[in-house]
């Protein structure tokens, strides 16, 4: 009964009325046999004893604020959330709240979603922005449906660059396979330390889309401009997959001339959670606006002549389109917009400017440090902004084992998707990490080098 | 700039912008500095906000008085399972060790997340009846999605390609079909009965071998528990179709009846829904998709599994596995841990098999209490028990008030209005969802105020039509919105000179 506000007394009386004798009689729609069975599940704990039981179970893990020194990134990024984004979070009002299904009474999110939207526009350059996805792999995945809605499955074939997160290709093979789509650019041939220019090749006038990460996978910097004006020569469209943080600092993929830019915003005010709940963001074209995925807000009045916001263009969506829907998607992100929203609002542009700019500090520090050591050696010369390539004297396994138990996680180990690059670590450093943790992994480094 | 001329209530975050204010600010570099690249590799100038650290807080404040939330008041909204989310549940998916550990770190480093992981599939496994489960899908919609590949994917194996069609009752959720559109499926609607079941008749006649299967919510979308459900399954997997439960109305099943025993195969659950999840303004949910052994080889990839049996006084081992024929990867990393799965699993802790299956009783008592005082004022197109939910009619003989209208005067009793205009199937539907968590007087003082609009509705129409009076915001020129489209706002053009 633990969140029940019924007494006997009440429960008996509603009954009644309903016309029942018991609470079983309630449910005689349900085939006998099958009716009320004994689940084999652990006796109920109290609200005190949960809290311990889940402290216990949190604590057994190695976390990289209490215990650990980290350099993972790979698509998750451990950065400082100012004290404000949880506190607003954590109103009821947000948070107990659900989709926007009702104006007049829903402003605080729908306001909020605006901004969200607007934040992330004025970020990439674009002109639209959604109201999020599910993550930065099913933004990009989404990304892949707009561009077959644009030309009416006329077109099939995709071209994917080697050096887009893996996981996101994986997602768009798993998301594409009603499409019958034709993906080339990143199969195990293909040459994943050559730049983008390697993809041209790939592209013709059958090409529907070329997908790009910005800094890819493996942190390098690269400007799409040419690549974008040859696949625009093409008539095929570009996505841009893009880190929020970097975006701070570089090129905007706009000034690119890209047609999609999506996204994980996970480095925006949303803990690393063990991988998620994370945000996809999704912006694009004000063009390709009813072909986009997603909820939407737009501004309008109400019947007072007062400024607010509704949900729009609802007729893309699935409870209209039905079957003829371009996405599923329902449920969206909607609390962790409104964290990198308060996020981007907290720090605002000065203090983002500042992440952006430890963040880039501290990995070429750690970059010049870490080649210094005999056997490691940068991989790439292409610039970068917080990620790395270390190629090491050993395989990055072996290498990652020794950092492990000198309390360090030493970075992504390329070798589970590349088969080239075994002994190559991906080094993240933001701004959560010291100059004397920098000093400490390159330390531990030139042990393991002399042993 | 205020693009649509409405007057403004509250300035956006744009507006209440001032040039050089600052808001958090982060150390100095304690390291080396390193030259920029190069300028044509960066970005000219950063359109973003600047704002104090205390006006960004009254933004927010005001801007989330304007909401409407569970934690404020009553919130019917079928389908959608609105109940009090435990605040405890707040407390622990933000303890230090969920909060701060990294999707890529060793196994061994995280034993705790994937126990709990490990623990959750176990035990939505022994409620629901199913022999595999994935926790990998972000919402309902995705695990339908990966619900319906797996559908196709096990056809596929079996060489049984000429499998394209889809059957969904006309009361079925709009995902339903987009799902099984995504894969080029086509779709038969099969209509319902006048007690709302699936017509039999029309559903024999749809089965053939070209079925891919069924996609069923139950209890529906009428909260109807199919009177007929074994012979439904049994229609649908005797021409070789596989049934899809939409466990969107789970809330009415925990400890009553096992999906998996009646003869499901594959099934979503909305852990937003029936397990506590807060829904957040519209998400993160969290959409786990249970499946019976024959589809257990192509979930989603990948799993949580014991990698190392545990002995004598060693913990076994969690790690991760690869399903045999997986349908592949659903989104990056492993579902929604923090947000979604910690609280469920917090919930369902707190609960047990007593607590399950009170949850589920309350409900549908609250839900029939309050079709038993509304019967006589409103008309229920399917009268009899429900579960926990029921739909009503807001229409009335000779009166021109809808549905909407009555939703819109709700809120002037400061309660948020049921779903409306769906299930389709109904007209003016007002799809009405109580949950556990009301208590009698909530429910009496809701259906005083239903009954009191329908006098309004003969006496008094314009107060209907012209709701919500008493809110902060009226009812909203939907049209303007679609025409202008204007969907982002910027700081002012002469912000660098201004104030
Ligand atoms: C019956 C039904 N099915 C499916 C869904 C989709 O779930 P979600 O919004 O979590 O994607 C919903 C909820 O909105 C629903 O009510």
């Amino acid at each position: 009964m633990t969140f029940i506000p019924i007494s006997p007394n009440e429960r008996d009386a509603m009954l009644k009325t309903v016309g029942v004798k018991s609470l079983d009689d309630l449910f005689d729609a349900i085939p006998k046999k099958h009716r009320f069975p004994k689940l084999d599940l652990p006796p109920a704990l109290t609200e005190m004893e949960a809290a311990a039981h889940l402290s216990e179970m949190a604590q057994t893990n190695e976390n990289v604020r209490e215990h650990m020194i980290s350099f993972l990134g790979a698509g998750a990024y451990n950065h400082y959330v100012p004290s404000v984004v949880d506190h607003m979070l954590r109103r009821g009002e947000f948070y107990t709240a659900y989709t926007p299904y009702q104006p007049e009474i829903s402003q605080g999110t729908l306001q909020a979603i605006f901004e969200y939207q607007s934040l992330m526009t004025n970020l990439t350059g674009m002109e639209v922005s959604n109201a999020s996805h599910y993550d930065g792999a099913t933004a990009t995945a989404e990304a892949v449906s707009l561009a077959y809605a644009q030309f009416r499955g006329k077109r099939k074939k995709i071209v994917i660059s080697p050096t887009v997160h893996p996981q996101y290709r994986e997602v768009i093979q798993t998301y594409s396979q009603g499409m019958g789509l034709e993906k080339v650019g990143d199969d195990e041939s293909a040459n994943a330390e050559a730049g983008p220019e390697a993809l041209m090749s790939h592209v013709d006038e059958s090409t529907m889309l070329v997908v790009v990460q910005y800094p890819d996978f493996f942190g390098r910097i690269h400007d799409y401009t040419k690549l974008i004006e040859d696949a625009h020569a093409k008539g095929a469209l570009v996505c841009i997959v893009a880190n929020p943080t970097a975006l701070i600092m570089l090129k905007t993929p706009a000034e690119m001339g890209a047609d999609i830019v999506v996204g994980e915003a996970q480095p925006f005010g949303i803990p690393l959670w063990y991988g998620g709940p994370y945000l996809g963001f999704f912006t694009t074209k004000k063009s390709y606006v009813h072909k986009m995925a997603g909820r939407l807000i737009g501004e309008t009045v109400d019947s007072r002549g007062q400024r607010a916001y509704v949900l729009t263009l609802t007729a893309r969506e699935q409870h209209i389109k039905r079957e003829r829907a371009t996405s599923n998607i329902c449920t969206n992100q909607g609390l962790l917009a409104l964290a990198s929203a308060l996020y981007m609002s907290t720090l605002g542009k000065t203090g983002l400017q500042q992440v952006a700019n430890l963040c880039y500090q501290k990995a070429h520090y750690a970059a010049s440090e870490l080649s210094k050591i005999d056997g490691c050696d940068l991989c790439f010369d292409e610039p970068f902004f917080h990620e790395f390539v270390l190629c090491c004297p050993k395989p990055a396994s072996e290498v990652n084992e020794y950092l492990l138990e000198h309390g360090i996680f030493g970075g992504y180990d390329l070798g589970q998707d590349y088969s080239s690059l075994q002994n190559h670590l991906l080094i993240a450093v933001t701004e959560m990490n010291s100059k004397q943790e920098i000093d400490t992994l390159v330390e531990v480094l030139k042990e393991m080098s002399h042993e | 700039m205020n693009k649509t001329g409405g007057t403004i209530v509250e300035p956006t975050i744009f507006e209440l912008s001032s040039p050089g204010r600052l808001g958090v600010r982060m150390p100095a570099s304690d390291v080396p500095e390193t030259a920029l690249p190069q300028k044509n590799f960066l970005r000219s100038e950063l359109p973003l906000p600047e704002l104090a650290e205390v006006d960004v807080v009254r933004h927010y404040m005001r801007l989330s008085k304007f909401n409407y939330s569970v934690d404020g008041g009553f919130y019917p909204l079928g389908s959608c399972t609105m109940k009090y989310n435990p605040k405890i549940n707040e407390d622990t998916c933000r303890y230090p060790g969920f909060l701060y550990t990294h999707p890529l770190q060793p196994i061994e480093t995280v034993q705790g997340n994937l126990a709990l992981v490990y623990e959750l599939q176990e035990w939505l496994k022994e409620i629901s009846g199913f022999a595999g489960i994935t926790l990998q899908p972000a919402a309902g919609a995705h695990g339908e999605f990966a619900g319906v590949l797996i559908m196709h994917a096990y056809h596929k194996s079996r060489n049984d390609t000429k499998r394209t069609k889809m059957l969904i009752p006309d009361a079925a959720h709009g995902t339903n079909p987009a799902s099984a559109g995504l894969l080029g499926m086509s779709v038969v609607t099969i209509p319902s009965d006048a007690r709302g079941n699936v017509d039999l008749k029309a559903l024999e006649a749809a089965c053939d071998d070209t079925v891919v299967g069924m996609m069923l919510t139950n209890p529906n979308t009428l909260g109807m528990f199919d009177e007929n459900i074994e012979k439904v399954v049994k229609l649908v997997h005797d021409c070789g179709g596989l049934m899809y439960g939409d466990g969107a109305n789970l809330n009415a099943l925990l400890g009553i009846v096992r999906p998996g025993d009646l003869g499901f195969d594959v099934m979503h659950f909305n852990l937003h829904k029936t397990f506590s999840v807060p829904h957040g303004g519209g998400g993160p949910g969290s959409g786990p998709v249970g499946v019976s052994a024959q589809l257990a080889d192509f979930l989603p990839a990948p799993l949580v599994g014991v990698v190392e049996e545990a002995e004598d006084d060693v913990p076994p081992l969690y790690g991760f596995v690869t399903p045999k024929h997986t349908i592949g990867r659903m989104k990056a990393f492993h579902g929604h841990f923090g947000g979604g799965l910690v609280r469920a699993y917090t919930y369902i802790a707190m609960h047990g098999p007593d607590g399950l299956k009170d949850i589920s009783q309350y409900a549908v008592l609250n839900a029939n209490y309050l079709q038993a005082r509304l019967r006589d004022t409103y008309k229920i197109p399917y009268d009899r028990i429900c579960m926990h939910e029921f739909v009503a009619e807001g229409q009335f003989e000779g009166s021109d008030v809808r549905a909407l209208d009555i939703a819109k005067r709700l809120m002037d009793y400061n309660f948020h209005p049921p779903t409306n205009y769906f299930p389709l199937i109904v007209h003016e539907a007002l799809m009405i969802e109580p949950t556990e968590t009301e208590n009698k007087d909530t429910l009496d003082r809701f259906a005083d105020a239903l009954i009191k609009i329908a006098e309004e509705a003969k006496s008094q129409p314009d107060l209907l039509h012209n709701a919500p009076s008493t809110t902060e915001f009226g009812r909203m020129d939907e049209v303007k919105a679609a025409r202008e489209l204007v969907l982002c706002c910027w700081l002012p053009e002469n912000y660098e000179t201004m104030k």
